[in-house]
């Protein structure tokens, strides 16, 4: 058992770019969910179309990268306006069907070789990074201390991302603290009260469908700026990863997300390291280290559940404040 | 119109709100809605059917019926939250059929529910402040910028802790508003709607589920918004409060209008007796609480 | 008959399974032996991999012919037992591959002019090459054929669609739960059927209804450990929603963690078609599937109008609180549902099973969406919606593929969903529920 290697890999995922993405996108999530209760299950269909639409419009459309970012951001406003339009006026249960259904089709509508040209089906795309890194202000070399040792490219793209955390971050608090958000808490309460006071509900929903799902395509960026795009990583366990992470850290708070995505990230890169070492160490005489790996999700769910059932507000959350509607 | 002050405990009725014979559909001397045709059917059932209806401004309405004789539905239709099948109402002379909800609630025409909508999880304080109209920080762009909102902020505060304490709830006014009792809740619903001015405050059952301490204190407020030159509409099932408070009483059944006017007159109808009311109904709410005696001398 | 015997010998190749029944009824250990390994050349000495997996229709293809060429460097090889292959180039470049159309069996071609592609590798060192395969015969077959073979396999996957779906139905209406975990029901009945036929040797027509009656234990245990405790803390339908879900993720995984990533066939999958009319062809396999579906589901029927627990059952999905003021046992019904649902969503992936074919871990999930798809169009909650439901998503999936890509065939039943949802929110059969 190599526990210096374990740590270090572990503390690498404080800042790596699937932690700072899934922040994002849970952030998003934390405004549909925790703030609005617009239960959205299709949060990995914004990710999909933030990610697809930085990478297609450079590579098939020659885009510079920040036109790329540009691309994926109206990509998910469209999508928030197609899934809320019919379905904001609707019961929530059906929203939530109904955005896991689209975020469904986008995932299959990226995966289908009818699109080989432009989406590169199953395989997904890459080779898109030159503007990005040509964009880098860090100077060539390698930076860090203990398990934080990046070159400039690695860098930036933590730094970038970060970037983006903190400013989603500040403006969800800014938003919350106002009385848009006051009106946005009314309706998660009670949609039919805040009607009644003369507030046009539809109007703030789309508002805040859109903002969420625009943090997701961020996330989905964020994701995509590393290394490739691939249609397989876009699945519905994605969501509900997210909603593990949101959960875990509070629905109904700016920092839960964030702290959810840290903790989530640092856990499953600990176990990803420490179980197959205990396995080969043999310490876990009835497993394989192929089985050690599928356990951690095993584990997802199972933490899912018991977050769910026995401390709904998080871990952040206001204890009064359960963000739960009956 | 004339306001006829009697000399007695009994809160002040207004009268001569009609012009000609009273029946079901009156013309009114000044109404604030006026509603023709109005239908809603639920799977064959004719959930409320009413021919013509106007509500007198500047009184306190009472709609009245057994369950299931469509008011709240036809509070629903009024208020935007239901769509009739058939029918044209207008509001202020404004016509408002098939109009949204909100916008309907932006005009003036301010409902509470049945069963109390209090924000749980929201304070106390900002379920009030909830309630102001054209608050420059509800708006997705402008509520970045604090500079923009936080004087009207301030300001709907303090009339927000004025309601709370006139309304007794200051003492409560950080807490979330989960934590109040049944008939504090309605007690915040009704400040609540009052913080937009409302020209029309329309309440559905604001008694169902009060704890008789609460009563009085309820009814004072409903009286209040009358002196202060709103109209009331409410729906209720408890006859001695409507003939307490109410001027004119709009009496329902199977979704059409029966009968109305005013409560005294009503009351005495044999055929809503008959059918709806059962006995002691003249029986006024003072006397139940202990207000006023039989005769209606104040205690 | 050639196709079943390429199947029983490949089962014998397949995997040694350890089976333990561990404390839990529903507690399955399975471990895994490598899944056959596809045939390979040329993929030790050189990093760069093209792979590929051959098949017709979903039935893998063996001792196809594929070769590579270019940049001077040549090789080919045959398609294993599940129509996999693999060959190893020299370098990350563009090579030509081809598929041997002389290899195929009879009556199967490559989709017009593609069967030499140009490939290059994308970021990876590894890229899958896939042959777009179809029946050759196909050309000469009229639209009105087609629609007819489309439409009976439609009907099929609709059935058994609606066995699984009836049963998550059945829970929503009496518990108000959207159940995420019903899918791994699905996928609980096939692997369970699988452990007792392959594994523990009993003859299929035994292992199936064992299979089924796990599956109903296994609503059982989760109804009893999990969901009437929930019920009891009064629980939000959200709430319970995302248990569910965290369910779903737990049990899904915990397949994946005994039964590994690859896909298994139980007994007499793949037998030959059977040329009915016209078109229309089915193997016998599908045909008994049919007919237990419409007999399991006549069934059902017949227990939701006619016997006490099944008009309970409804009594409570139209008004729980006054079913049991009305001296109904709620509890003890919605036991009896979750029992039910469960059986029938395990007989409906011991179904899918054959008609995909194969069991894989994470079958179920594939289909939950097409399930909700199902009670959403029937009217959520409705048992009879279900049943309608289920038959237009299958025929929708089916004849779809007439007019796009097959890969693509989820989609359309996705979109009708979100159309209906648009159009009449209520479903097919809902009623408009009432307000105020």
């Amino acid at each position: 058992m190599d526990w210096g290697q374990i740590l270090s890999n572990t503390a690498a995922y404080l800042i790596s770019p699937e932690t700072i993405a899934y922040a994002l996108a849970a952030l998003g999530l934390a405004l549909h969910f925790g703030y609005t209760g617009l239960l959205n299950f299709g949060q990995a269909g914004f990710m999909a179309i933030g990610a697809y639409g930085y990478a297609i419009s450079i590579l098939s459309f020659g885009a510079p990268w920040w036109v790329g970012i540009l691309v994926g951001i109206v990509g998910s406003v469209i999508f928030a306006f197609i899934l809320g339009i019919p379905t904001l006026r609707l019961r929530a249960d059906y929203l939530a069907i109904v955005t896991i259904a689209a975020a469904e089709i986008v995932r299959l509508l990226f995966t289908t070789q009818a699109f080989d040209e432009y989406t590169n089906s199953a395989d997904g795309l890459g080779n898109y990074h030159a503007g990005f890194r040509a964009a880098n202000p860090i100077p060539e070399g390698t930076y860090g201390f203990g398990p934080w040792v990046y070159n400039e490219t690695q860098w930036w793209v933590r730094i970038f991302g970060i970037l983006l955390v903190v400013v989603a971050a500040l403006i969800v608090w800014a938003l919350m603290r106002s009385p848009w958000g006051r009106v946005i808490k009314g309706i998660r309460e009670d949609e039919d009260a805040v009607r009644a006071l003369g507030k046009n509900v539809f109007a703030y929903k789309m508002q805040s469908l859109v903002i969420g799902g625009v943090f997701g395509a961020l996330g989905g960026v964020v994701l995509a700026l590393p290394s490739a795009v691939v249609p397989s990583v876009y699945v519905t366990s994605l969501t509900f990863f997210l909603y593990t992470i949101l959960l875990l850290g509070g629905a109904a708070t700016v920092f839960g997300p964030i702290v959810g995505s840290v903790i989530f990230w640092v856990i499953m890169a600990f176990l990803s390291n420490a179980l197959p070492q205990m396995v080969n160490a043999g310490l876990l005489p009835f497993m394989t280290t192929t089985q050690s790996q599928v356990l951690r999700f095993i584990l997802v769910g199972v933490a899912l559940m018991l977050i769910v059932i026995f401390r709904p507000q998080g871990i952040f959350g206001n204890k009064k404040e359960l963000t739960f509607v009956k | 119109m004339s306001s006829n002050v009697l000399p007695t405990g009994r809160p002040v009725k207004t009268t001569g709100l009609h012009s000609g014979e009273i029946a079901p559909g009156v013309a009114k001397v000044d109404p604030i809605i006026v509603a023709d045709n109005i239908t809603r059917t639920f799977g064959g059932l004719h959930a409320v059917d009413v021919a013509h209806l106007e509500i007198p401004r500047g009184a306190i309405t009472a709609l009245i019926g057994p369950n299931g004789a469509g008011k709240t539905t036809l509070f629903n239709l009024l208020t935007g939250f239901d769509k009739p099948n058939t029918g044209t109402w207008t509001f202020d002379g404004k016509s408002i059929s098939g109009m949204s909800a909100f916008k309907v609630a932006r005009l003036g025409q301010i409902r509470t529910f049945q069963l109390t909508k209090a924000l749980g999880l929201l304070t106390v304080l900002d379920n009030m402040k909830l309630g102001a109209k054209g608050q420059r920080g509800e708006g997705l762009f402008s509520s970045l910028f604090p500079a923009l909102w936080r004087k009207q902020d301030q300001e709907l505060e303090a009339r927000a802790q004025e309601l709370l304490v006139k309304f007794k709830l200051d003492a409560k006014s950080a807490d979330y508003a989960a934590s109040l009792s049944g008939g504090q809740r309605k007690l915040l619903e009704m400040a609540r709607a009052l913080m937009s001015d409302p020209t029309l405050v329309m309440l559905d059952e604001p008694m169902a589920g009060v704890n008789p301490a609460l009563t009085q204190s309820l009814l004072d407020h409903i009286l209040d918004l009358k002196k202060e030159g709103m109209t009331v509409l409410f729906v209720e099932h408890d006859m001695a409060m409507v003939s307490h408070i109410a001027d004119w009483v709009i009496v329902m059944a199977e979704g059409k209008i029966v009968a109305e006017g005013p409560p005294e007159i009503v009351m005495k109808n044999p055929a809503v007796i008959d059918a709806y009311l059962g006995a002691h109904l003249d029986v006024d709410l003072g006397v139940v609480t202990g207000r006023v005696n039989e005769k209606g001398e104040q205690l | 008959m050639q196709i079943a015997l390429r199947a029983r010998k490949r089962r014998s190749r397949f995997m040694v399974l350890v089976f333990a029944a561990l404390c839990a009824a529903f507690a399955l250990s399975l471990v895994p032996l490598s899944a056959a390994t596809a045939d390979e050349v040329g993929t030790d000495e050189y990093d760069f991999i093209f792979s590929g997996n051959v098949k017709n229709d979903g039935v893998p293809l063996e001792d196809v012919l594929i070769s590579v060429s270019g940049n001077g460097y040549e090789a080919e090889v045959e398609t294993d037992a599940e129509g996999k292959w693999r060959i190893g180039v020299p370098e990350k470049d563009t090579y030509e591959i081809t598929l041997d159309e002389s290899t195929l069996p009879d009556g199967v071609i490559v989709a017009e002019g593609s069967a030499t592609t140009e490939v290059e590798f994308g970021l990876t060192s590894n890229k899958s090459v896939n042959f777009f395969l179809g029946e050759g015969v196909r050309v000469t077959v009229s639209f009105w054929d087609q629609l007819a073979d489309r439409a009976v396999n439609g009907l099929n996957f609709g059935l058994m669609l609606a066995l699984a779906a009836i049963g998550a139905s059945l829970v929503f209406g009496t518990t108000g739960l959207s159940n995420f975990a019903h899918a791994e029901f699905v996928t609980f009945g096939a692997i369970a059927a699988m452990v007792f036929s392959t594994y523990l040797s009993m003859p299929i027509l035994i292992a199936i209804p064992l299979a089924v009656i796990l599956s109903g234990a296994l609503g059982f245990v989760l109804d009893l450990g999990l969901f009437r405790p929930l019920r009891r803390r009064g629980i939000g339908i959200v709430q319970l929603m995302i248990v569910s879900i965290g369910l779903s993720l737990a049990l899904r995984y915990t397949f994946q963690y005994f039964i590994g990533g690859g896909t298994y066939q139980l007994p007499g999958a793949g037998a030959a078609e059977i040329n009915l009319f016209g078109a229309v062809s089915l193997t016998v396999t599908d045909m008994v599937s049919m007919v237990v579906s419409v007999v399991v589901l006549l069934a059902v029927a017949y227990w939701l109008q006619r016997t006490r627990v099944g008009k309970a059952t409804r009594a409570i999905s139209d008004n729980a609180s006054l079913a049991a003021a009305s001296g109904i046992d709620v509890d003890r019904v919605i036991r009896i549902v979750w029992i039910l649902a469960a059986a029938l969503a395990g007989l409906s992936g011991i179904l899918w099973a054959y008609f995909r074919p194969g069991i894989k871990w994470d079958m179920g999930a594939g289909i939950l969406l097409l399930i909700f798809a199902a009670i959403t169009l029937g009217g959520l909650g409705t048992a009879f919606g279900a049943l309608v439901g289920s038959l237009v998503v299958g025929m929708i999936v089916e004849v779809s593929t007439l007019w796009i890509p097959s890969d693509l065939k989820y989609v359309g039943a996705l979109i009708v969903l979100i159309l209906v949802l648009l159009v009449r929110p209520q479903g097919i059969l809902g009623r408009r529920e009432r307000i105020g």
